[in-house]
């Protein structure tokens, strides 16, 4: 009988974590199937299973990837998935025989390990484009301004939308909290954390005025709430300060439509009249 | 009567939103690293969705909504009763700046309603840009609106400080222009059209003493159309749009389903065109952009020059050209497999890594989240041959969806 061994890794690791235990079950000569991946806050299964690796076997050489493979793994490991572990491991197998395997997109593997990398990089856009920043009081040894955020990635992608905020936002302090951790910047070091945070928030008089335009913006002749619910899917709307403007925003937009539809024609205003008086007095207005 | 600055705020934008256009796309790379400033361009993030289903990405207002013209299509025409207000020019530069630092926006659209001249007009929205770039150091994405006929001085000092510039074209056809717009003429659109491409072309290039160009609007320039205001049929429609995006190369042209309006023009037809004629004409658009199609072949079959509401045009044409399908999905070139409708650029691309290791079956497709429904009449690969579709009657009746009730959210 096959000896079965157990990986237990943090909930939030990533590529990095796993890479040198990948290596050490892949050099010890273990198939995925004799290794379970399972993470700190998950049940083990019944059984026991053996927590040390055996060594590694004499002359087996060191796996090898290609670039758009390791650029994939790297990118599903951020995944929640707690199978990410077991799929990266067996894709490093397969590829030892299979060096193009990353780049057959109809093998199950991959299309999942795509799958996967796919709904990273989503979530990521979805960051970069749904936190909201709210002032906090200003510091009175500070002169830069201090600002709050909180989001709820679905995934661990902290490291990888970090760069863009401290890049976006160089000039002032902010700290951007959320259930997988947290980043801070003060202008010169970014802190990352893997604590999970608790939700906090803080009122921001500026968030009125966004709603001010988000309901001015919108046109309530043109409903399309599909498009805007496929990219704005509910699970953001709670932590945005704008959609809770919604529902009443469709409920007027009915009667706001047919206020149009009913109008008369008005005689246009005082200014109009001048207007058109001066221009066919003296030189035409200026065209454009 | 003095407005509060939400009041003028509601006014401003309220006025600015039958513009379509809202990409902040296009700018190249920068950002604040080094300046330690604020700011950074992106490929166009949206940061917020609102119920028409249009993205919000940047703060898109008007300077003053007063305007010494009536074109009958706008809002903010002369004749019209709605509110007047005016920011000022600091105010938009605070606003944007307090929008951005909490990541509503990635920066700021701005165009004006033409008050005294052009060169005033132009001249109140540049200031605008260069605060924002020289006093307040910001790195975001500017789109200025540009007026006809403002000075060469000044339109070369916008291109300096925004990334996109855009000057509607309006009305898809001439006599459209004249008839809805009396005070523009086409023949100057088309001329600060040439003007800017000039410029733009000029910025991307070294000069003669290998120096770089003064930058000019990196990000292009776009424009945008009214659809279904006018007689304008989508051959039109698209025509123009053939010459804008060869003839001046614009980076998007925008359609905007011509809307209702408070207050409206007696000269504009009482019933909006349907969304779905916009939606189609953007399916088009998209189609000439990414998928190599020219526009006049995606008209070519409809005898009215109109778009089929029912069929995108993908499908559409696919119909009309069915002795070309179905195609070899191992074999046919990328040009052809882009053809066959339910496939996209990235399907596509995934089509052609994988075959160039393994040959691919239908079932193949299923992984790449394709729709083997909607693929199977158009390819073909061992263990699937399809009907030729030239073959088969009442083909328009497989793919025309039942007829749906719409209903609010
Ligand atoms: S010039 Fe512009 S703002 Fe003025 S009426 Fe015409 S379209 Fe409207």
């Amino acid at each position: 009988m096959t000896m079965l061994y157990r990986i237990r890794l943090p909930d939030h690791a990533s590529f990095e974590d796993w890479r040198p235990l990948a290596r050490q079950c892949f050099l010890a000569g273990l198939h995925p199937h004799e290794v379970e991946w399972c993470t700190t806050s998950e049940d083990a299964t019944l059984f026991d299973l053996a927590t040390t690796l055996p060594p590694a076997q004499t002359g087996r050489i060191s796996p090898v990837l290609r670039n758009t493979c390791l650029a994939l793994l790297k990118s599903m490991l951020r995944h929640a998935s707690k199978d990410r572990f077991a799929l990266a491991y067996r894709i490093l197998c397969r590829a030892q025989q299979e060096p193009a395997l990353a780049s057959i997109t109809v093998d199950p593997d991959i299309a999942q390990a795509l799958r996967m990398d796919h709904q990273v990089r989503r979530d990521a856009h979805k960051m970069k484009a749904f936190v909201r920043f709210r002032e906090c009081g200003a510091d009175t040894e500070n002169t830069r301004r201090n600002f709050l955020a909180w989001f709820e990635p679905d995934h661990y992608i902290l490291s990888t939308v970090a760069s863009f905020f401290t890049k976006r936002f160089a000039d002032m302090d902010w700290v951007i909290l959320t259930p997988k951790g947290s980043i801070a910047w003060n202008g010169e070091r970014c802190a990352l954390s893997h604590k999970p945070c608790e939700k906090a928030s803080v009122d921001d008089q500026i968030d009125a005025l966004w709603q001010t335009y988000y309901v001015s913006i919108f046109n309530p002749a043109r409903i399309k709430t599909k498009a805007m619910r496929s990219e704005m899917p509910r699970k953001y709307w709670k932590n945005l300060p704008e959609t809770q403007l919604i529902p009443q925003m469709l409920a007027d937009a009915e009667k706001r439509v047919a206020e149009m539809a009913a109008q008369q024609p008005k005689a246009p205003p005082k200014f109009h009249t001048s207007l058109q008086k001066r221009s066919h007095n003296d030189t035409p207005p200026q065209t454009g | 009567m003095k407005h509060s600055l939400t009041s003028r705020l509601a006014i401003l934008s309220d006025a600015a939103k039958y513009d379509a256009s809202c990409s902040s796309s296009g700018a190249g790379k920068r950002d604040s690293a080094a300046t330690k400033g604020l700011g950074s361009t992106s490929n166009g993030i949206c940061h917020a969705y609102t119920p028409d289903g249009r993205c919000i990405s940047l703060l898109k207002i008007l300077l003053t909504n007063f305007c010494i013209y009536d074109c009958a299509y706008c809002i903010n025409r002369s004749s019209s009763n709605v509110q007047r207000a005016r920011f000022t020019a600091d105010e938009v530069v605070w606003l944007t700046l307090e929008f951005y630092r909490r990541n509503y926006i990635e920066g700021l659209f701005l165009s004006s309603g033409i008050i005294r001249s052009s060169d005033d007009t132009m001249g109140q929205m540049v200031r605008v840009a260069r605060e924002l770039r020289l006093t307040h150091g910001f790195r975001g994405y500017i789109h200025l609106k540009t007026i006809p006929n403002a000075s060469p001085a000044l339109l070369a000092e916008a291109g300096l400080y925004a990334d996109r510039l855009s000057i509607n074209v309006e009305m898809p056809t001439e006599s459209g222009l004249a008839a809805y717009a009396p005070q523009k003429h086409a023949s100057e659109i088309r001329h600060s059209m040439g003007e800017m491409r000039t410029h733009i072309d000029a910025g991307k290039e070294k000069t003669l003493s290998g120096k770089k160009a003064p930058r000019f609007a990196p990000g292009g320039q776009s424009t945008q159309m009214i659809v279904g205001a006018d007689a304008a049929s989508d051959r039109d429609i698209l025509g123009s749009s053939s010459s804008l995006y060869t003839g001046y190369r614009l980076r998007r042209v925008y359609y905007s389903a011509f809307s209702p309006i408070p207050d409206a023009s007696s000269l504009l037809p009482v019933k909006a065109p349907p969304l779905l004629r916009e939606h189609r004409l953007y399916q088009a658009d998209w189609l000439f952009r990414f998928y190599g199609f020219q526009f006049a072949e995606i008209t070519a079959d409809r005898p009215d020059g109109m778009l089929d509401l029912e069929l995108d045009p993908k499908l559409a044409w696919a119909l009309a050209n069915r002795a070309l399908f179905p195609v070899d999905l191992n074999r046919a070139s990328r040009e052809m497999l882009l053809r066959v409708p339910g496939l996209g650029v990235r399907s596509v691309t995934a089509i052609l890594a994988a075959r160039r290791h393994r040959h691919l079956r239908l079932e193949d497709l299923a992984k790449l989240n394709v729709s083997l429904r909607k693929v199977k009449p158009f390819l073909y690969t061992t263990g699937w041959s399809p009907t030729r579709l030239a073959d088969r009657q009442d083909l328009r009746a497989l793919f025309v969806p039942p007829p749906q009730q719409l209903s609010l959210l």
